[in-house]
């Protein structure tokens, strides 16, 4: 038998009225994962994060929590806990009230109460703001007050909306770096909502993609970065070049595909199960690609000469927009080591690109 | 630039004269050793003792106390139901029909009432009356809560239930209070109209049933006597401490939302 997952959803359906929000969405969580819900902004994340803590009903399809239906059960009998976008932490309660508040709701005693308020205050590093109200809290400390009252009862599961969004960037890294920490500390799984697929690659164990009410693809951060299954999921997570083609033929993982414009190149240990003459598109991450006046390329690498279009410096990297004598625009990086040389080219220059055959990966129509 | 100015609280103060000068003529004669209300002879607190001693006037003003507290105490309930139902539903109709009453002209609403006071058979009195403050108080509370409500974050009462509340304490210790600004506002406003309103009681009310408002109006039938100022000012002040509690408590309903 299979080992029985914390969480999981089992096609479910969201409507409003004719506009599918979630069709279908079937998803498995294990117990102490950090899972990302990843997808541009209306695609469905929240819909089904309301779902899950039981705001909202779905039309079809069920939610299992340990095994059993969670369905009929209303928000307050889930043992789950949200963190809201804008911490929804009770302006008229102060900081001690609003995270001793689940502990009174479950019944607990005042005395345990207490103690465990002045702990979870201890551990998010504010036990002196017990007794302010939230307006005197900044966003960051908000934050922390918010993560303390949702795990002060300890649930089975955290769901984060966007729980970062209203920070600014300096204060965003500081705590993905206090969650992921937390994460691991406590051991609780976590569903993480957000559009920002850096902020998923950097937290999460495992990230569904989502597209307009649908799960794309599921699995490890360095699997759908270098693996994507569709164009969409390619163009979605990170910077990617699409090389669109014909897939040529295809002998075991090997596969040859005549590009658009560029003539074949060939991919080895494809994972992709293509069928030769379909249309495909070869995704080539930037830090892949190599640029040089001169690449000399090896046997196993692909070469194309072009110019230099546009160049961005970035500080540690330039990245350099190459337009390729078919009037394709390719993107490539190159660091800007500790040879202290930083602009190699200028716009303009020709210059020669080339790919190991290992480095790109081919997505289907 | 300065003329402009000088010119600005001139007109101003041009119509807060036109607005208070018959309250303050009212007042300053509650105080006139006199017996017409015609020039200024003296002070004297004498008018205000005389009330003291005035049974009608206290009785008048007993049941008007009694009237304006339980009107605005059942108005405040029921209108703080009607003031969530409006900001949670968002139908058109409820909130046309919970404020229809408030544009109504009074006197319409005055004479319906009474029709269907003596359809049904209810003799006219304390009860009546209150039944008539009840109806048009509603409004104005359904009004002040329903503006604070709606500058509730919904998702304040979502953490309450997602961190086990039940509906019923969801309630009580998020929704009631923070509402609570917006409901006694309400009431306090509720309590002034009950009290100040003379036309909608004038339909209303039976024999020996009479309220302050009703007993004025009868003293000036015969003359506008310095006890009638006396009673005014007493009136006037009374109104004026309730709203400004009021006010207070809720800026956003004076503020024409
Ligand atoms: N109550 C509702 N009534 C009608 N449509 C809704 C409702 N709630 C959500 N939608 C629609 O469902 C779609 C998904 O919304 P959802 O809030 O889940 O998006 P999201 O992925 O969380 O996006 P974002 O990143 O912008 O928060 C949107 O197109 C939205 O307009
Ligand atoms: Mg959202």
């Amino acid at each position: 038998m299979e080992i029985t997952a914390l969480l999981e959803i089992v096609d479910v359906s969201r409507h409003f009225d004719d506009f599918v929000a979630l069709d279908k969405v079937s998803l498995r969580i294990e117990a102490g994962e950090f899972f990302t819900l990843l997808g541009p902004s209306g695609c469905g994340k929240t819909t089904l994060l309301r779902l899950l803590a039981g705001f909202d009903q779905p039309d079809g399809g069920d939610i299992l929590l340990d095994d059993k239906s969670i369905i009929s059960a209303p928000p307050e009998q889930r043992p789950l806990h949200t963190i809201f976008q804008n911490y929804a932490l009770f302006p008229h309660m102060t900081v001690a009230e609003n995270i001793g508040f689940p502990l009174r709701m479950a019944g607990c005693a005042k005395k345990d109460i207490q103690a465990r308020v002045s702990e979870a205050l201890e551990n998010v590093r504010l036990p002196d703001k017990a007794r302010h109200y939230p307006d005197a809290l900044s966003g960051g400390q908000k934050q922390r007050i918010a993560i303390a009252r949702a795990l002060v009862n300890r649930p089975r599961l955290l769901l984060l909306d966007e729980p970062l969004s209203a920070l600014d960037a300096k204060l965003r890294e500081q705590m993905q770096i206090e969650l992921i920490n937390l994460q691991k500390d406590i051991g609780i799984t976590f569903i993480y909502v957000t559009h920002d697929q850096g902020e998923a690659l950097a937290l999460s164990h495992r990230i569904a993609v989502m597209d307009q009410g649908r799960i794309v693809q599921v699995d490890v951060p360095e699997r759908l970065y270098g693996f994507p299954n569709s164009r969409f999921v390619a163009d979605f997570i990170g910077k990617c070049n699409l090389l669109e083609g014909n897939v040529r033929e295809q002998q075991g993982n090997s596969v040859t595909v005549e590009l658009d414009g560029l003539g074949p190149v060939h991919v080895c240990r494809s994972e992709t199960k293509c069928v030769a003459g379909s249309r495909c598109a070869l995704t080539l991450r930037p830090e892949k690609i190599r640029i040089a006046a001169n690449v000399s390329p090896t046997e196993d690498e692909s070469h194309f000469s072009g110019s230099v279009h546009d160049m961005l410096y970035l500080g540690d990297v330039t990245v350099y927009i190459v337009a390729l004598s078919n009037g394709l625009l390719l993107e490539a990086l190159l660091a800007n080591s500790a040879s202290g040389r930083t602009n190699f080219f200028e716009v303009g220059d020709s210059v020669e690109v080339a790919w190991s055959c290992d480095a790109g990966h081919l997505v289907l129509e | 630039m300065r003329k402009k100015n000088v010119l600005l609280w001139l007109s101003a103060a041009l119509v807060y004269l036109f607005l208070y000068l018959p309250l303050v003529i009212v007042v300053v004669f509650s105080f006139n050793d006199s017996k017409l209300n015609a020039e200024w002879v003296g002070f004297t607190w004498k008018w205000y003792g005389k009330l003291l001693h005035n049974r009608e006037m206290l009785g008048a003003a007993m049941n008007s106390l009694i009237i304006a507290t339980v009107s605005a105490g059942v108005a405040t309930i029921l209108g703080t139901l009607a003031g969530m139902a409006m900001s949670q539903y968002r139908l058109r109709l409820l909130q046309l029909l919970v404020l229809a009453p408030i544009a109504m002209p009074e006197i319409l609403m005055g004479v319906s009432l009474l029709v269907l006071f003596i359809l049904v058979n209810m003799t006219l009195g304390l009860m009546s009356i209150m039944l008539a403050h009840i109806t048009f108080c509603i409004g104005f509370v359904a009004l002040s809560v329903q503006a604070r409500m709606s500058s509730m974050d919904p998702a304040l009462v979502e953490a309450a239930r997602d961190l086990g509340a039940s509906p019923w304490r969801c309630f009580r210790e998020i929704t009631l209070p923070l509402l609570m600004p917006g409901i006694l506002a309400g009431a306090l406003m509720a309590f002034t109209l009950s009290i100040d309103d003379f036309v909608i009681t004038f339909f209303t009310a039976g024999v020996g049933s009479s309220t302050l408002p009703l007993q004025i109006y009868s003293m000036v039938k015969i003359a506008v006597t310095p006890e009638v100022n006396a009673v005014s000012t007493l009136l006037m002040l009374l109104t004026l401490v309730v709203i400004t509690a009021a006010s207070r408590l809720s800026p956003t309903i004076f503020r024409g939302e």
